[in-house]
């Protein structure tokens, strides 16, 4: 069992433990406790980071920029300026004379160079405290060059990562609204917190379009400004990653009226839910007769194989912990899906209705824990003896020296795990890990001796 | 480097204000490392939380191992009103989880920035807690505005040798019987060669920092809360007593060093060598080692040597007159240069994101022998290296450093040889051996192979004997 910090006590729960719920959460991480989670910085560069055509640009020491170059595996159609790491690099002068006309120099410099349509400004935890005015240098640059120029506020230390979800929403709300929306067709939506990790977002457009709805923005997989412009005049919006886009979802309905649906395209069951939910809503019958048709194909299509992964992963054991906690529901359904079992569940920030509903769908003794840290997950890996985990890369190396298979959910994989084909993906992947021979040299399987085994 | 105007023959090219694709990471990074290499520590960053996350997520992409570094977790009121209380629940907690016996803080941006009085915090958390059993803190200044994570590194080892020297410069510890060696930021396979060589000379050592089997480790059975091994508490409070210290790296001249600290205050001799990469700069480290130890060097190393000369003189006619931008750390540059300039291969452009003032002495000592002026560049990103390539049409045969040069090598259209600090495209970073003829033998066998593969592969006749 794992020596938890008392701070921490109420942040983890056993499904059929008495009195335990509500988890305690959505609060700041306990000092030295080793969270898993960044910060709002962090929040706020994730969102943005896939639109393609603008600059992105850190205002702050070089590290916030080193950690963050070509960090996402969010794939471009076109530009890619998404991919380049851009900073003002503030060194000790800039610290004591501020770093506003090194900021206002290197705007200019890199919009002149690359032309973006927009350039997105991150403000880091000092420019914070030594009082550039990060807007002022923005709203600057945007009329010298007539772009969109865009302070985000994302200093680290102003909250959780949440909070840089905000800010990055907050970015974007600037420019919704400036385009125009003449071809926009009354069944049209726009796709909010899917990235295109490894091309997800070009899957999920294809389903949209053989439904015969009209894609207007995605936010931000593969983003565009222009688009994002335009995102005022879809009917509807269907929202992902909850946890980074509701705000913004929520602020379009009070300014444009547009309501907004929750979805996830993880797993068979909710992708299918997802583009059904979507056909519904529009109360078109010929939409859903065609969505139908087309989530029946897609599931004659990869069913057989599933059901060869099934038979081989049944009763597996597997571990989930990730950034949002709607994407753990997804997991939790799909890794039943391939007949295996959740034994612990977490996520960096969830709230109380997310844990609530998580230890609805789990089965009785399973682990749900929020923020969690290194010490406490190799604890309940060991304790339930786990035979995979699924996570990002901070927790990759905590599953493989126990010797534990591990698949990468998280904003580096490589491999599209959405939609019916990525469900597909996933289960290759799993299988690929649980599969894998080296697990019975491990220690954890055979012990450290040297003994020849038959 | 910005500071020279260039130009294209179409439009003047600006001297770039911003910093496009680094080539360099913050200084609290290298400082991590650091701690992680002395046994029992813990790292902690005390500033924002992202900070410690990301320099995780850096390193672990690098080793794949667990790279555990706490933080204070700054919030907007620790901010204004300081971070204190943060810190020392920051401390109470990683003790009372990992049980460490030394916690090692570094400061970031943020707490430099609004002034944080490390002295005062750590001496108050002490006499808060004395009496309790609680881990030895040492810490470390690096603001992030201030160098690049090389200079964290090389100030952390400085600090924590400084920190625990003087709590414990008894006359009586002394020993005179070994040597400190302060290796620089290298891979951990390199730090196994060190150890190796110092048990063939039988000769002690201090070898710090030692990430050779905290950052990798065997597969485990059970998760060890702070992996095994490491520079102890202990030796590294009798640095002072030690008869010598080599610190490797030519740059390191500029700097206050670990070494030069020792020698200023307890009159340890200091002996500052480049990276022995390459048999010129192992021949100078392998001198050393004789005139400290009064040992000839051991005859398995004088087999390497040769072993590595007559590959040299196999491999000579594929390389001769090639082409290489060379970049990474300042003093992996160095050395990678020398052996470069050793084999035939012209460094075109020799590059770092650090800024020590001593690149480009360190380059004209190690190239003497090269007949045209080599170009280096400090304080460089890899964009500046791409126009730089361009502008001068360099047409390297092949670039040669860490896996962020990976963009500039595909512009290029030539092969990336992956060395250094990180590697984040491959597996096996930490395993590759820089130092020593073996080492150098490894990297010789690799540029060639490269070089052939490229040979073989450019033509439509695919020769069958290279």
């Amino acid at each position: 069992m794992a020596d938890i910090l008392r701070e921490r006590e109420r942040q983890v729960y056993r499904k059929g433990q008495a009195n335990a719920l509500p988890l305690d959460c959505e609060k700041q991480s306990a000092a030295g406790s080793v969270s898993q989670r960044a910060c709002v910085f962090c929040g706020s560069r994730v969102v943005l980071y896939p639109i393609a055509d603008a600059v992105h640009i850190v205002h702050g020491p070089i590290g916030c920029a080193s950690y963050t170059w070509d960090i996402r595996g969010a794939l471009s159609s076109g530009p890619e300026l998404h991919r380049l790491s851009f900073s003002t690099d503030m060194q000790e002068l800039d610290v004591v004379h501020g770093g506003e006309k090194k900021l206002y120099a290197a705007l200019c410099e890199l919009i002149d160079a690359h032309h973006p349509k927009a350039a997105f400004v991150y403000a880091t935890c000092i420019v914070g405290v030594i009082g550039d005015d990060v807007a002022a240098v923005c709203k600057r640059v945007s009329l010298e060059k007539g772009i969109p120029v865009l302070p985000v506020h994302s200093e680290g230390f102003k909250g959780t990562k949440k909070d840089g979800y905000r800010a990055a929403c907050d970015a974007l709300l600037q420019i919704v609204g400036t385009g125009p929306t003449e071809e926009v067709s009354p069944l049209s939506i726009n796709i909010l917190g899917d990235f295109n990790l490894a091309g997800e977002t070009w899957m999920i457009r294809d389903y949209y379009a053989r439904m015969g709805v009209q894609v207007v923005s995605c936010i931000t997989g593969d983003g565009r400004i222009d688009e994002i412009r335009r995102a005022h005049g879809a009917a509807l919006n269907v929202v992902q990653c909850s946890g980074s886009m509701t705000y913004l979802a929520k602020t379009m309905q009070e300014t444009y009226g547009i309501p907004f649906i929750r979805v996830s395209y993880f797993g068979i069951e909710d992708m299918s839910k997802s583009l059904y939910d979507v056909a519904r809503h529009f109360k078109d019958k010929e939409m859903l007769k065609r969505t139908q048709s087309m989530v029946r194909t897609e599931l004659e299509r990869v069913m057989p194989q599933l059901t060869e992964y099934r038979k081989a992963l049944t009763g597996k054991r597997a571990a989930i912990y990730v950034g949002g906690a709607f994407k753990a529901f997804s997991l939790v359904s799909a890794l039943r899906h391939l007949g295996m079992t959740t034994v612990m569940v977490g996520s960096q920030t969830g709230n109380k209705e997310d844990y609530e509903q998580l230890r609805e769908i789990c089965d009785e003794g399973t682990i749900i824990v929020d923020d969690s840290n290194p010490l406490e997950l190799s604890s309940f890996l060991e304790e339930k003896d786990v035979d995979v985990f699924i996570g990002g890369v901070k927790e990759r190396p905590i599953a493989y020296k126990l010797g534990i298979g591990f698949c990468d959910h998280n904003h580096e994989r490589k491999e599209a795990l959405a939609g019916f084909e990525g469900m597909l993906n996933f289960a290759r992947e799993v299988y690929g890990s649980v599969m894998s021979p080296v697990w019975q040299l491990t220690p954890r399987k055979r012990g450290s001796s040297l003994e020849v085994v038959k | 480097m910005s500071s020279q105007p260039r130009t294209t023959p179409h439009a003047p090219r600006p001297n770039w204000v911003s910093t496009r694709n680094p080539c360099k990471a913050c200084a609290p990074l290298g400082a991590a490392l650091v701690m992680r290499g002395i046994a029992g520590a813990v790292p902690f960053l005390h500033g924002s939380q992202g900070c410690a996350t990301y320099m995780r997520r850096y390193l672990i992409s690098h080793f794949r191992e667990p790279m555990d570094i706490a933080t204070s977790g700054f919030s907007e009121a620790n901010t204004i009103f300081g971070g204190g209380a943060n810190l020392h629940l920051g401390l109470q907690n990683v003790t009372s989880q990992y049980h460490p016996s030394l916690i090692g803080i570094a400061t970031t941006c943020l707490t430099e920035t609004i002034g944080e009085d490390m002295h005062g915090l750590l001496h108050e958390y002490r006499e808060k807690t004395a009496g309790t059993p609680s881990p030895t803190l040492v810490h470390v200044s690096t603001p992030s505005y201030s160098g690049t994570h090389v200079d964290g590194f090389h100030d952390a080892v400085r600090s924590v040798v400084q920190q625990l020297a003087e709590a414990d410069a008894s006359p009586s510890a002394y020993v005179d019987s070994f040597v400190n060696i302060f290796p620089g930021m290298v891979s951990a396979e390199d730090l196994r060669f060190l150890k190796e060589v110092a048990k063939d000379f039988a000769m002690p050592i201090t070898l710090f920092p030692d990430y050779s089997e905290t950052l990798d480790g065997p597969s485990m059975e059970k998760y060890e809360k702070i992996p095994a091994g490491g520079t102890t508490i202990a030796a590294l409070r009798a640095t002072p007593s030690a008869k010598a210290s080599i610190e490797l790296g030519r740059t390191l001249r500029t700097k206050s060093t670990a070494a030069s600290f020792l020698q200023d205050k307890f009159q340890v001799p200091a002996k500052r060598i480049g990276l022995p990469i390459g048999v010129h700069e192992s021949d100078i480290f392998f001198a050393a080692m004789e005139k400290l130890t009064g040992h000839k060097t051991p005859e398995k190393y004088r087999q390497e040597r040769g072993r590595l000369v007559d590959a040299y003189v196999d491999g000579h006619k594929y390389l001769f007159g090639k082409r290489a931008i060379v970049f990474g750390d300042e003093d992996m540059v160095v050395g990678l240069t020398s052996f470069l300039a050793e084999i035939g291969v012209f460094p075109v452009l020799c590059a770092s994101g650090g800024k020590s003032g001593a690149l480009a002495r360190s380059i004209a000592e190690v190239t003497t022998h090269v007949r045209e002026k080599v170009a280096v560049r400090d304080g460089v990103d890899f964009m500046t290296m791409a126009e730089e390539a361009e502008l001068k049409e360099l047409k390297p045969d092949f670039v040669i450093g860490n896996s962020k040069g990976a963009k500039l090598a595909r512009e290029l259209g030539v092969p990336l040889i992956r060395v250094g600090f990180p590697i984040h495209d491959r597996i096996g970073g930490q395993r590759i051996l820089h130092f020593g003829y073996r080492g150098a033998q490894q990297l010789f066998d690799l540029v060639v192979n490269v070089l052939l593969e490229v040979k073989q592969d450019s033509n439509s006749i695919g020769y069958s004997y290279l």
